[in-house]
C-alpha cells in the first residue's frame, strides 16, 4: 500500500516540493514560515487556476496557447472599463472579464470543433490576434495604478480568514475542479475524448462538443485571471503575462498531465504549478540568477516528461499461457480496491 | 473460381521437390520481453520457390518471429543462417540487405511519395556525385511494375492507389532489392476477392522466380490454395511443420489450438419473436442507397458482401456516427430520429466496430469507467456521477463475462487482450440494447476465440437480443445467420433465408453474377 502511494507521481512531486522548501530553509531560516508559504501559494494562485483550465484542454488532447493573451486582453478591458467608469461595482467588472474570456475561449473551441482545425494552430492564431487587439484597444498606452479605483485594486488583496481573496479564488477553482473532474459526466468525457477519440464517439460522446466546453472553460478562467492579474499588479499594458502560457503548460507537464491526452489529475496540475511557484520564490532568496531559474524549470520539465514516458511505456505482451496465469489475478474481479 | 471447400488440397498436383536446400534457416530461436517469453526453441526453414504457411492463434508468436526475421528485434538465443552461413540481423537495414523483406497487412509505405520513390527508398540508383539518378529510377521502376503486372505509372502518388495496388508496390519494392525471402503477413486481410486472386497469381510468379515465401494467414482455404509447406506455432513454440499435401485442415486446426474442436458453430434453436427494427430507404449520396429491412427479436441477421460493398458505411449511418441523406428507422414500431450515436444508444441500437482496439478501448482509463462509458446517463443524475451505481453496473457485467482483473479500478490497458475484449463487449451489453450490430466480430482472431465469440452471439440471440452481424467470411455467415442480406456496390443485392442457402448463392449475389449462366 505504502509502496503504491510512493509510486504515484503526485506523492513524488509533493516530496520534491517539501525537499526544496527544506533545503532553502537550511540556508535561510524563515523560508518555511507559514506566512511565507502562504505568500508563495498566493503568488502561484494565477498559475494554479490557469494550469487547471489548461489541464481540461490537454486532457481532451488539445492545447491552448492563447490563455496568456486572453488574460492580458480581458485584464486590459477590465482596467479600461474601471478607468472609464470608476463607480461600476467590482462584481460587474469581474463579470465582464469572465464573460469576455468565456467568449474568447469559445472562439477557440468553435474553430477546433466546427472547422476541425488543429488546436495548436488555432490558438497560435488567436494568441497573436488577441495580443494585437490589446494594442488596438489601448493604443499602446498603459493603464496605471492611479487610473484604477481603490476597490478595483483592493479585491485580490483583501483578507478573508487571514488569506487574500486571490488565494481563495485559487482554492475555489481547485474545489470546483475536484468535483467536476472526478464526479461529473463532463469530467469523464474529458478523459474519454483524450484517451481514445474513436471509443468516445462510439460511446455517444460528442468529441468536438467536449473540446469546445474545455476551451470555453479555460477561456472563462483566463478571463478571471485577467482581472486578478491586472488588479494585483495595478497596471495593464500590451505585454502583460507575455509567455506565461508556456509556464502554464510547463506546470501541467510537470504535474503529469499527458500531452497525448486522457491522463492527469487535479492534484498533479496544482502541485506542478506549486513546484514552479516554489522555485520562482526560493531561488531569488538563495541568490540564484533568473537565468538559472529558467534552466532549473527546464530541467524539471524534461525530468517530468522522461518520467511520464517511462510510466506510460507499454508492458511486454503476454503470449505464453503460463505467464498469463502468473500475471492475472487468481479470481474474477469483485469490485474496486479503493 | 472461388472455393471455400477444404477438399481442395486433394486436387493439388504440383509435387514439392524434396532435395532443395533451405535459403533461410532458424534454429532454436528464443526471445523474451520483460516478464514474457514470446518465442522458445523455434526452428523454421524457408525453401526457394516454395510457400511456407505460418499458422497459429493470435499471440502465438508469429509477429515476434517476423520482427526477428526482418531485424526489428534480435533473438536472445538461436541462430539464423542464410544459405548455410550463420549471420545476425542487428538492424532492419541489415536484414533488407541480406534479401529478407516483409509485406505487412497494412503496408508500411509512404503515402505522399510517388510509386517509384517508394520502390527505391533507401537504395535509389545513384548518378554522378552520388546524386539520385531520377531517369534511371523511373525506368527501373517501370520495368519492375510491368513485371508484377501493375497497371499504374511510377510517378503516381501512393495516396491515390487502393490497398491492393499498394501491395503491388510493396512487392515491387521487394523485387527491387532482390529479395530472396519474402514474408507476407496476412496480405489478403483487406483485399476484395478479385484482388486476392491477383495476389495469388503474383505469389505464383514469385515462386517461379525462386523466392522463398513465408505466408502468414488465418484463412485455411488460402493456405491450402497457395502454400507448399506449413509450420504451426502455439504459445511461442513450434508445434509441427511439414508438407501441406500431407495434412488436413482439421489436423492443422487441432495442432493450432491444442485440442479437438467438436463443431465450429454452436447449435441454435432460434426463437424468433416480434419485429424490433424496421429500416426503410436509407440513402447516402456516395456510399449506399435504398437499404431497407426488418429485424426480429432473437434473430441473427447476416450482412454479407465484398470488402467495400458499403456494409460498414451503412451500419455507421444507422448508428448515427455518420449522417444518411434519407431513410427512416423504427424501433418497436416507433419512429426514431437517429442523429448521433447517443441517439442510437438511447433508442437501443449499439454498434461494436470492426477494430475494437482502436475504436473501443480507452486504455488509460480504469476498467469500470470503460464499462460505464456508454451508460453514463444511467449512472449519473443531472451530470453528477454516482460512484456506487457505476461500480454496481461494472461488477455485474464483469461477473457475467467472467472478467479476470485484480481490481476494477486498474487501467484497462493492463489487462490481457482477451480480457480487454470482455470489457468492451460488457460495456455495450450494459447499455441494455435491443439491437447489437457486430462488425466483423471475428476478423483477425484465432479459431479458439472465434468459437467463443460465436457461442456468445448465440447466447445473446437466445436472450432475445436482435443481432446484426457484418461478416466477409462465408462459413461464419452460413453458420450463424438466421437470414442473410447481401450488399453489392452500396445496394442490397439480395435477401436469403438460412434454409438451403449455399456459399455459391452468396458469392454470386455479392459479385453480381447472374444465376442463369452456368
Amino acid at each position: 500500500m505504502i509502496a503504491t502511494i510512493l509510486k504515484r507521481r503526485e506523492t513524488m512531486l509533493a516530496l520534491a516540493i517539501l525537499a526544496l522548501i527544506a533545503l532553502v530553509q537550511t540556508r535561510f531560516a524563515g523560508f518555511a514560515r507559514p506566512g511565507n508559504l502562504a505568500a508563495i501559494f498566493n503568488d502561484s494562485a494565477v498559475l494554479i487556476i490557469l494550469a487547471l483550465g489548461q489541464m481540461a484542454v490537454i486532457l481532451t488532447r488539445c492545447i491552448d496557447l492563447s490563455v496568456a493573451a486572453t488574460l492580458a486582453f480581458t485584464g486590459m478591458v477590465a482596467a479600461l472599463v474601471n478607468a472609464a467608469a470608476p463607480g461600476l461595482p467590482i462584481g460587474a467588472v469581474l463579470l465582464i472579464a469572465v464573460g469576455l474570456g468565456t467568449a474568447m475561449g469559445a472562439v477557440n473551441g468553435l474553430l477546433v470543433w466546427r472547422f476541425a482545425l488543429p488546436p495548436i494552430v488555432v490558438t497560435l492564431g488567436t494568441m497573436t490576434m488577441y495580443r494585437g487587439a490589446i494594442f488596438l484597444l489601448s493604443g499602446g498606452e498603459w493603464v496605471n495604478s492611479h487610473q484604477m479605483s481603490e476597490a478595483f485594486k483592493a479585491l485580490p488583496r483583501s483578507l478573508v480568514l487571514d488569506l487574500p481573496v486571490l488565494s481563495w479564488m485559487a482554492i475555489l477553482v481547485i474545489a470546483l475542479f475536484v468535483l467536476m473532474i472526478g464526479r461529473t459526466t463532463l469530467g469523464r468525457a474529458f478523459y474519454a475524448v483524450g484517451g481514445n477519440e474513436h471509443a468516445a464517439i462510439y460511446a455517444g460522446i460528442s468529441v468536438g462538443g467536449t473540446r469546445f466546453v474545455a476551451f470555453t472553460l479555460n477561456g472563462a478562467l483566463a478571463g478571471l485571471c485577467g482581472y486578478l492579474w491586472v488588479s494585483r499588479y495595478a497596471v495593464a499594458y500590451t505585454e502583460v503575462a507575455q509567455g506565461f502560457e508556456l509556464d502554464v503548460i510547463a506546470a501541467c507537464v510537470i504535474g503529469g498531465i499527458s500531452i497525448a491526452g486522457g491522463i492527469g489529475t487535479v492534484g498533479g496540475a496544482v502541485l506542478g504549478a506549486l513546484f514552479l511557484g516554489v522555485i520562482k520564490n526560493a531561488l531569488p532568496v538563495a541568490g540564484v540568477s533568473p537565468f538559472w531559474q529558467m534552466a532549473i524549470s527546464g530541467i524539471a520539465i524534461l525530468l517530468a516528461v522522461a518520467f511520464n514516458a517511462r510510466s506510460e511505456q507499454r508492458k511486454g505482451r503476454i503470449i505464453l499461457k503460463s505467464a498469463e496465469q502468473a500475471h492475472a489475478a487468481p479470481a474474477p474481479a469483485t469490485g474496486a480496491s479503493a | 473460381m472461388l472455393s471455400t471447400h477444404p477438399g481442395i488440397a486433394a486436387l493439388r498436383a504440383a509435387p514439392v521437390p524434396h532435395d532443395v536446400r533451405p535459403v533461410l534457416s532458424l534454429r532454436g530461436i528464443a526471445k523474451s520481453f520483460p516478464g514474457v517469453k514470446a518465442l522458445q526453441g523455434v526452428d523454421l526453414d524457408l525453401f526457394p520457390g516454395q510457400v511456407t504457411a505460418l499458422i497459429g492463434e493470435n499471440g502465438a508468436g508469429k509477429s515476434t518471429l517476423v520482427k526477428i526475421l526482418t531485424g526489428v528485434n534480435q533473438p536472445d538465443a538461436g541462430t539464423i543462417s542464410l544459405e548455410g552461413r550463420p549471420l545476425r540481423f542487428a538492424t532492419a537495414q541489415e536484414a533488407a540487405r541480406a534479401g529478407v523483406t516483409a509485406i505487412h497487412q497494412e503496408t508500411v509505405l509512404f503515402d505522399d511519395l510517388t510509386v517509384a520513390e517508394n520502390i527505391f527508398l533507401g537504395h535509389a540508383p545513384r548518378g554522378r556525385f552520388g546524386l539520385i539518378d531520377w531517369g534511371r529510377m523511373r525506368r527501373e521502376a517501370r520495368a519492375i511494375l510491368a513485371h508484377v503486372g501493375a497497371p499504374f505509372d511510377p510517378d503516381t502518388v501512393l495516396r491515390d492507389l487502393g490497398i491492393a495496388s499498394k501491395h503491388l508496390v510493396a512487392i515491387a519494392r521487394a523485387l527491387s532489392i532482390e529479395a530472396r525471402v519474402v514474408i507476407m503477413d496476412e496480405p489478403t486481410a483487406a483485399l476484395s476477392q478479385k484482388e486476392i486472386e491477383e495476389l495469388y497469381d503474383l505469389v505464383e510468379r514469385l515462386k517461379a522466380e525462386g523466392k522463398a515465401i513465408l505466408f502468414i494467414s488465418h484463412k485455411f482455404d488460402e493456405i491450402f490454395r497457395i502454400a507448399d509447406r506449413y509450420t504451426v506455432f502455439r504459445d511461442g513454440q513450434m508445434v509441427d511443420a511439414g508438407l501441406i499435401a500431407d495434412v488436413s485442415e482439421k489436423r492443422l486446426v487441432e495442432m493450432m489450438v491444442g485440442r479437438t474442436l467438436h463443431s465450429i458453430f454452436p447449435e441454435r434453436a432460434p426463437r424468433i419473436g416480434k419485429e424490433v427494427l424496421r429500416v426503410e430507404g436509407y440513402c447516402h449520396p456516395t456510399e449506399f442507397e435504398a437499404i431497407g429491412f426488418t429485424l426480429r427479436e432473437g434473430e441473427i441477421l447476416g450482412f454479407y458482401g465484398l470488402v467495400g460493398a458499403g456494409r460498414s458505411e451503412f451500419m455507421q449511418a444507422l448508428f448515427g456516427a455518420t449522417r444518411p441523406s434519407g431513410g427512416r428507422c423504427r424501433i418497436d414500431g416507433q419512429e426514431r430520429a437517429i442523429r448521433s450515436p447517443s441517439d442510437a444508444i438511447a433508442a437501443g441500437i449499439v454498434y461494436v466496430p470492426e477494430d475494437r482496439g482502436l475504436q473501443g478501448a480507452v486504455r488509460a482509463m480504469p476498467i469500470f469507467q470503460n464499462m460505464t462509458l456508454p451508460s453514463l446517463h444511467r449512472t449519473s443524475r443531472a451530470g453528477f456521477l454516482r460512484a456506487a451505481e457505476e461500480f454496481a453496473l461494472a461488477r455485474r457485467y464483469a461477473a457475467r463475462l467472467d472478467l479476470r482483473a485484480a481490481s476494477l479500478d486498474q487501467p484497462l490497458g493492463l489487462l490481457s487482450g482477451g480480457n480487454q475484449q470482455k470489457v468492451i463487449i460488457g460495456k455495450w451489453l450494459a447499455t441494455r440494447p435491443r439491437v447489437i450490430i457486430l462488425d466483423e466480430p471475428t476478423k483477425g482472431i484465432d479459431v479458439g476465440s472465434k468459437a467463443a465469440v460465436h457461442e456468445f452471439m448465440a447466447e445473446l440471440a437466445a436472450e432475445g437480443l436482435s443481432v446484426i452481424m457484418v461478416s466477409s467470411e462465408i462459413p461464419e455467415i452460413l453458420g450463424m445467420s438466421d437470414r442473410v442480406i447481401v450488399m453489392r456496390e452500396g445496394r442490397m443485392a439480395g435477401e436469403f433465408a438460412r434454409e438451403g442457402l449455399t456459399a455459391e448463392t452468396l458469392v454470386r449475389a455479392a459479385a453480381g453474377i447472374g444465376e442463369a449462366r452456368e
